[in-house]
C-alpha cells in the first residue's frame, strides 16, 4: 500500500482522507481501492503498508470491538479502539509492517485522531498523516495546516494536501475518498481523478486514459 | 551533501543533506540553498556555500557529493570562461547548463551531482535548468533537489504561480527553504539567496536565527542562562559551539 493518508481533527469531529491506489512494483494492482475501513460504528482506520497485514488487523479489531461494545451497551471509546490496534501491531511486530492511523468520535472526548507506526507507538494529535505520499507534504502541511478549522476549511485542507501528495507520489494516486465522523454520524466522500485538478506539468485529466 | 562517497555511487542518490530551491519569477530568477554539510550527526559546517559562480551572471546550485559538484563547477566556469573569451560576449545560461549536463552524463559512472543551473542572460532572461543525476537536462520554472526537497513539493506545487512579483519568488523560496530545514535532519543552517534580474545579481543572507520557523520547532535561545554561558565562554577564550 504505497499510500498517502490523512486524519485531522475539526471543531465537530474527525475527517479522514485517504489516495485509492494500491500497487505491486509498477503494476497498479487496484486504482479505486478504499483505504478506510470501519472498526465500529464511530470510529474508522486508515491503513497503510503492507494490504495484507492492515485487513488482517482491521478484521480482529472489528470482532473484539463488536464483542466489547455488547458488553459495554454504550458507545466505545476512540481511545479503546485505538489501544486494541495497538496492542495487535506491538504484539506481532517482528511479523507485520502496518502503519494505521485510527480516527473517530465519541462523546467524552470529541473528535480524536491516533496514530499507530510500525513499532507500536501510539500518539495522539490534532492532524496526522502517514504513507509513502505524505513525506512531499510535509512542507505544505506545516505551513497551512491549523487547529480547529471549520469542517469545510478541513475538507478542503485535506483534499488539497492529498491532491499534491498524490501527484508527486509515484504510489499514490486515483481518487479521494473521505469520511467525515461527528456526533450526527457518518459520511463518505468520493472525489473522482479527473474531477482533481491537476497540479504543475499534468495533463489534463481528459486526455488520460486511466 | 555527502563528504564521504559510499562503495557504490552508480546506484540510486545517496544521501545528500541539502536542500535547492529555484524559481523564474516575472523579471529574473530567484534561487537558494541551505548551509549543512554533515557527517553522520555531525555538522561539519553550519553555513558552506553551496552556491558555486560559473561566471558573473550564472550560478550552479549543487547537491549530492560535495567533490564531484565542485570539480564540476570548476570545469564548467573555466569552459566558460573561454567560450566568453572567444565569443566577446558574457556566456549564455543554456550553454552553461549544457556544459554542465555533458560532464554529468559522459561520466555518468562516476559522478553524483544533482544540479540547478540558475543565471540571467541578454537572449532569454532569467533561465532555470535541471541537470540532475545521470545527465538530463531540463528547462523548468520551478525547480528543487537535495534531501530536503522532498518534503516540499506540495508546498512549492501548491505555491508557485506564473508572473510572481520579485519579493513573491523571494518569500516563495524562503519558505520553501525554511519548511524543508525544519523536517530534514540533513538541511538546516543558514539560507543563503540570489536575485538575478536586468539590474544585476543580489546576494542575500539569512542567519540562522532569523530563518522562519515553522510548527514544532523552537525559537532560538536569545540572551537568558544560555546565552550568558555561550557569552562567557566565548569571553574566557573558551570553545563556543552552536
Amino acid at each position: 500500500l504505497g499510500t498517502s493518508i490523512i486524519a485531522l481533527t475539526f471543531d465537530g469531529g474527525v475527517i479522514l482522507g485517504a489516495d485509492s491506489r494500491t500497487s505491486t512494483g509498477n503494476y497498479i494492482a487496484n486504482r479505486a481501492s478504499d483505504k478506510i475501513t470501519p472498526l465500529c460504528d464511530n470510529v474508522y482506520t486508515l491503513r497503510s503498508g503492507s494490504a495484507s497485514d492492515t485487513q488482517a488487523i482491521a478484521g480482529y479489531v472489528q470482532h473484539f470491538i463488536a464483542q466489547h461494545q455488547a458488553e459495554e451497551g454504550d458507545q466505545v471509546t476512540v481511545k479503546t479502539v485505538a489501544n486494541l490496534v495497538k496492542m495487535m501491531a506491538y504484539n506481532n511486530k517482528d511479523f507485520m509492517q502496518a502503519g494505521l492511523i485510527v480516527a473517530g468520535f465519541d462523546k467524552h472526548g470529541g473528535g480524536q485522531v491516533y496514530s499507530i507506526s510500525l513499532g507500536g507507538t501510539v500518539t495522539a494529535t490534532p492532524f496526522a498523516m502517514s504513507g509513502s505520499g505524505s513525506t512531499y507534504i510535509n512542507g505544505f502541511c506545516d505551513k497551512y495546516w491549523r487547529e480547529n478549522m471549520s469542517e469545510q476549511d478541513a475538507m478542503e485542507f485535506i483534499t488539497r494536501a492529498l491532491r499534491y501528495a498524490m501527484t508527486w507520489d509515484a504510489s499514490s494516486g486515483g481518487c479521494i475518498r473521505t469520511v467525515t465522523i461527528t456526533a450526527a454520524g457518518v459520511k463518505r466522500q468520493f472525489i473522482q481523478g479527473s474531477q482533481i485538478p491537476p497540479t504543475y506539468g499534468e495533463l489534463p485529466r481528459q486526455q488520460v486514459v486511466a | 551533501m555527502d563528504v564521504s562517497r559510499g562503495a557504490s555511487h552508480a546506484e540510486a542518490a545517496p544521501s545528500t543533506g541539502t536542500t535547492i530551491v529555484a524559481c523564474t519569477y516575472k523579471g529574473g530568477v530567484v534561487f537558494g540553498a541551505d548551509g549543512r554539510v554533515s557527517i553522520g550527526n555531525y555538522i561539519m559546517n553550519r553555513a558552506s556555500n553551496k552556491i558555486a559562480p560559473l561566471s558573473d551572471y550564472i550560478f550552479l546550485c549543487r547537491s549530492g557529493s560535495a567533490p564531484d559538484t565542485q570539480i564540476i563547477s570548476d570545469n564548467v566556469r573555466h569552459y566558460l570562461h573561454q567560450a566568453s573569451a572567444e565569443s566577446g560576449e558574457e556566456p549564455s545560461v543554456l550553454m552553461a547548463a549544457n556544459l554542465v549536463r555533458l560532464l554529468n552524463y559522459n561520466n555518468k559512472d562516476h559522478l553524483v551531482g544533482a544540479m540547478l543551473v540558475v543565471g540571467w542572460d541578454k537572449h532569454a532572461g532569467g533561465q532555470l535548468y535541471g541537470v540532475p543525476i545521470s545527465g538530463t537536462l531540463a528547462k523548468e520554472k520551478w525547480a528543487i533537489d537535495g534531501s530536503g526537497s522532498s518534503y516540499i513539493w506540495g508546498y512549492c506545487d501548491s505555491e508557485f504561480k506564473e508572473d510572481m512579483t520579485r519579493a513573491e519568488a523571494e518569500n516563495w523560496v524562503k519558505e520553501a527553504l525554511a519548511l524543508a530545514m525544519t523536517r530534514d535532519a540533513s538541511s538546516g543552517g543558514t539560507i543563503r539567496m540570489y536575485t538575478l534580474d536586468d539590474a544585476g545579481v543580489h546576494y542575500t543572507y539569512i542567519p540562522g536565527d532569523q530563518v522562519p520557523q515553522f510548527m514544532g520547532d523552537l525559537p532560538f535561545p536569545t540572551g537568558g542562562p544560555v546565552g550568558a554561558v555561550l557569552g562567557s565562554a566565548g569571553r574566557e577564550g573558551g570553545m563556543v559551539i552552536g
